[in-house]
C-alpha cells in the first residue's frame, strides 16, 4: 500500500507492505540509513526519530499508522552547510565512539533542547535515559548535551 | 510480522463501524508500543488493524480537561502529554508523577492512556494509580456508552473486559479531596526504565484528628491483574495514621497478592516486597502535602 510521509521537510512516498516498520521505511524505501535498528523492541533508542515533533521509536512504529506525519531523522537535523549545535557539541566533547547510538542520541538531545533550552544535569539524565550507549559511557554524552545547551543559548 | 489490512478512520463513528464489521479479526492501534511488539513476535496476528491517530485530531480523544470535580482524559492522550500537563500536575500530582516514571520519554510520547489500560498488562504503572484514585473508564460502541470502575476491566493476564464493538474512549479521574494525599512507589532494582518488581499506589484521606477516613491501595506486578489491597485498607480505616498502623496494614499484603516468578524477582521475594512497599507508600503519602483541591486553577 502507498504510504506518504513528510520526511525532513520533503514529501516522500513508497508502495510498501502494511507491516512495514518506520525504521525500514526510512532505511530501505527512502535510503535514509542514518537511523539505526538496535534492540528492535523500543528500548535502546538507536532508532529514535521525531514524528510530528514527538520522540518515537521507529522500530516499533508501523509506517502506515503515521501516514501523513512530519518525520525528522538525523539527516534533517543539520542546517544548510553547518551542523546543529548538538552535533557540533558531540564532536567537541567526545559524545560518541563507535557511533551507532549517536543518531538516536542527537535526535533525542535536540528534542530536549527544543522544549527545555536550559536543562539541568538531572533533566538531561532523565530525558536521555532511553538512549543506550555501550562504548563511550554516558559522561561524554551528558557533557555534550549540556555544552549544546550553553552554545545554543549563546548564539541567540 | 504478518501483513494485514490497515484502516485509517477519521472519526470515532467510522472506527466503530469498522469494528462492528470486522469483529475479532480486527485490532485497534493507538501508540502501538504494545501491539506492534505482539505482532512482531506473532502473539497477535490480526487480519485488520484500525489506526486511531486520526481520532485524536478530529474527535478530541487525546484531550485532557477538568470537568466538575474530576479530570477527564481522552483515551488517546499520550502519557507524555499527561506528564507535561500543568492541569494534571496541579490537580492530581500523583497521577502525573506515575506516568512520568513509565519507561522512557520516547515510549511515553507514543503510548496512550487507553492503550495502557486495555492491554491488560499487570506490570504497567497507570492501572494501580487509577484504581487507587477511584477512576472510571468510559467505553463507546455503536450501541452507546458504558462506564465502569477502572478496577473492573482487568480479568486476567493480558485479558480485559472490553466487549465486542467497544472502544475505550475516556478515563474520568476524581480530584482527591483536600483531606487526601497520595503516593506511587515503584521498586526498580535493575534500571530506571524497567517494569517494576512491584509497585504500589496509595490514596489516604484523613479526619481532623489524624485518623484514617478512607484508604485505597493498589499494586502492580503483584499478580495476573492489578491487585487491590482491600484487607490493608480495612485495617487502616478509623486508625490513627502512625507507622504502627502502616505496618499492621502492610502485614496483610503478602496474603493478598499472587505475584509471578520472573527475572525481576521470585514470587516469594515480590510477596515480601509488596508488603514493604505498601508500608513505604503509606508513609510517603502521609508525608506529602495535601492535594491542592479547591485552590489554583479555578
Amino acid at each position: 500500500m502507498m504510504v506518504k510521509l513528510r520526511v525532513n521537510g520533503v514529501e516522500r512516498e513508497a508502495d510498501v507492505p502494511s507491516s512495514r516498520l518506520l525504521i525500514d521505511f526510512l532505511r530501505y524505501d527512502l535510503g535514509l540509513t542514518g537511523s539505526k535498528e538496535g534492540c528492535g523492541v523500543g528500548v535502546c533508542g538507536a532508532c529514535t526519530v521525531l514524528v510530528d515533533g514527538e520522540l518515537f521509536a521507529s522500530c516499533i512504529t508501523l509506517a502506515v499508522a503515521v501516514e501523513g506525519a512530519e518525520v525528522t531523522t538525523i539527516e534533517g537535523i543539520a542546517g544548510e552547510g553547518r551542523l546543529h549545535p548538538v552535533q557540533q557539541a558531540f564532536i567537541d566533547h567526545g559524545g560518541f565512539q563507535c557511533g551507532i547510538c549517536t543518531p538516536g542520541q542527537i535526535v533525542a538531545a535536540k528534542a530536549l533542547l527544543d522544549v527545555n533550552p536550559d536543562p539541568t544535569e538531572g533533566d538531561i539524565r532523565h530525558w536521555m535515559m532511553g538512549n543506550l550507549c555501550r562504548c563511550t559511557g554516558y559522561y561524554g554524552i551528558i557533557n555534550s548535551v549540556a555544552a549544546a545547551a550553553r552554545n545554543s543559548g549563546a548564539s541567540q | 510480522m504478518i501483513d494485514f489490512q490497515f484502516h485509517n478512520p477519521s472519526s470515532l463513528d467510522e472506527a466503530l463501524e469498522l469494528l462492528d464489521r470486522h469483529g475479532d479479526d480486527a485490532r485497534l492501534i493507538a501508540g502501538g508500543t504494545a501491539l506492534v511488539l505482539q505482532m512482531k513476535q506473532r502473539f497477535a496476528q490480526p487480519e485488520h488493524v484500525i489506526g486511531l491517530r486520526g481520532l485524536a485530531r478530529n474527535d478530541g480523544l487525546g484531550d485532557l480537561d477538568e470537568t466538575g470535580s474530576s479530570v477527564r482524559i481522552g483515551a488517546l492522550c499520550t502519557l507524555r502529554r499527561m506528564e507535561d500537563s500543568q492541569l494534571l500536575r496541579q490537580r492530581i500530582p500523583m497521577l502525573a508523577d506515575t506516568v512520568s516514571r513509565v519507561a522512557t520519554r520516547r515510549i511515553r510520547s507514543m503510548a496512550t492512556l487507553g492503550g495502557a489500560l486495555v492491554n491488560g498488562d499487570p506490570n504497567q504503572d497507570p492501572p494501580p494509580a487509577l484504581i487507587a484514585l477511584d477512576a472510571t473508564v468510559e467505553f463507546t460502541s455503536s450501541a452507546g456508552t458504558r462506564s465502569c470502575p477502572v478496577e473492573d476491566i482487568f480479568v486476567d493476564y493480558y485479558e480485559t473486559d472490553v466487549r465486542p464493538g467497544e472502544v475505550l474512549t475516556a478515563v474520568q479521574v476524581p480530584v482527591p479531596g483536600e483531606d487526601a494525599s497520595a503516593a506511587y512507589l515503584k521498586f526498580l532494582p535493575r534500571t530506571a526504565d524497567d517494569y517494576a518488581t512491584v509497585s504500589v499506589a496509595a490514596v489516604v484521606s484523613r479526619n481532623a484528628d489524624n485518623t484514617c477516613r478512607d484508604a485505597r491501595i493498589a499494586l502492580g506486578a503483584a499478580g495476573t491483574t492489578p491487585v487491590r489491597a482491600r484487607a490493608a485498607e480495612d485495617v487502616l480505616r478509623g486508625q490513627e495514621l502512625t507507622e504502627d498502623a502502616f505496618r499492621a496494614a502492610a502485614d496483610t499484603v503478602p496474603d493478598a497478592v499472587d505475584p509471578l516468578d520472573d527475572f525481576r524477582g521470585s514470587a516469594d521475594y515480590k510477596r515480601e516486597m509488596a508488603g514493604v512497599f505498601v508500608r513505604r507508600a503509606l508513609a510517603q503519602a502521609i508525608s506529602t502535602a495535601p492535594s491542592p483541591s479547591g485552590r489554583g486553577l479555578r
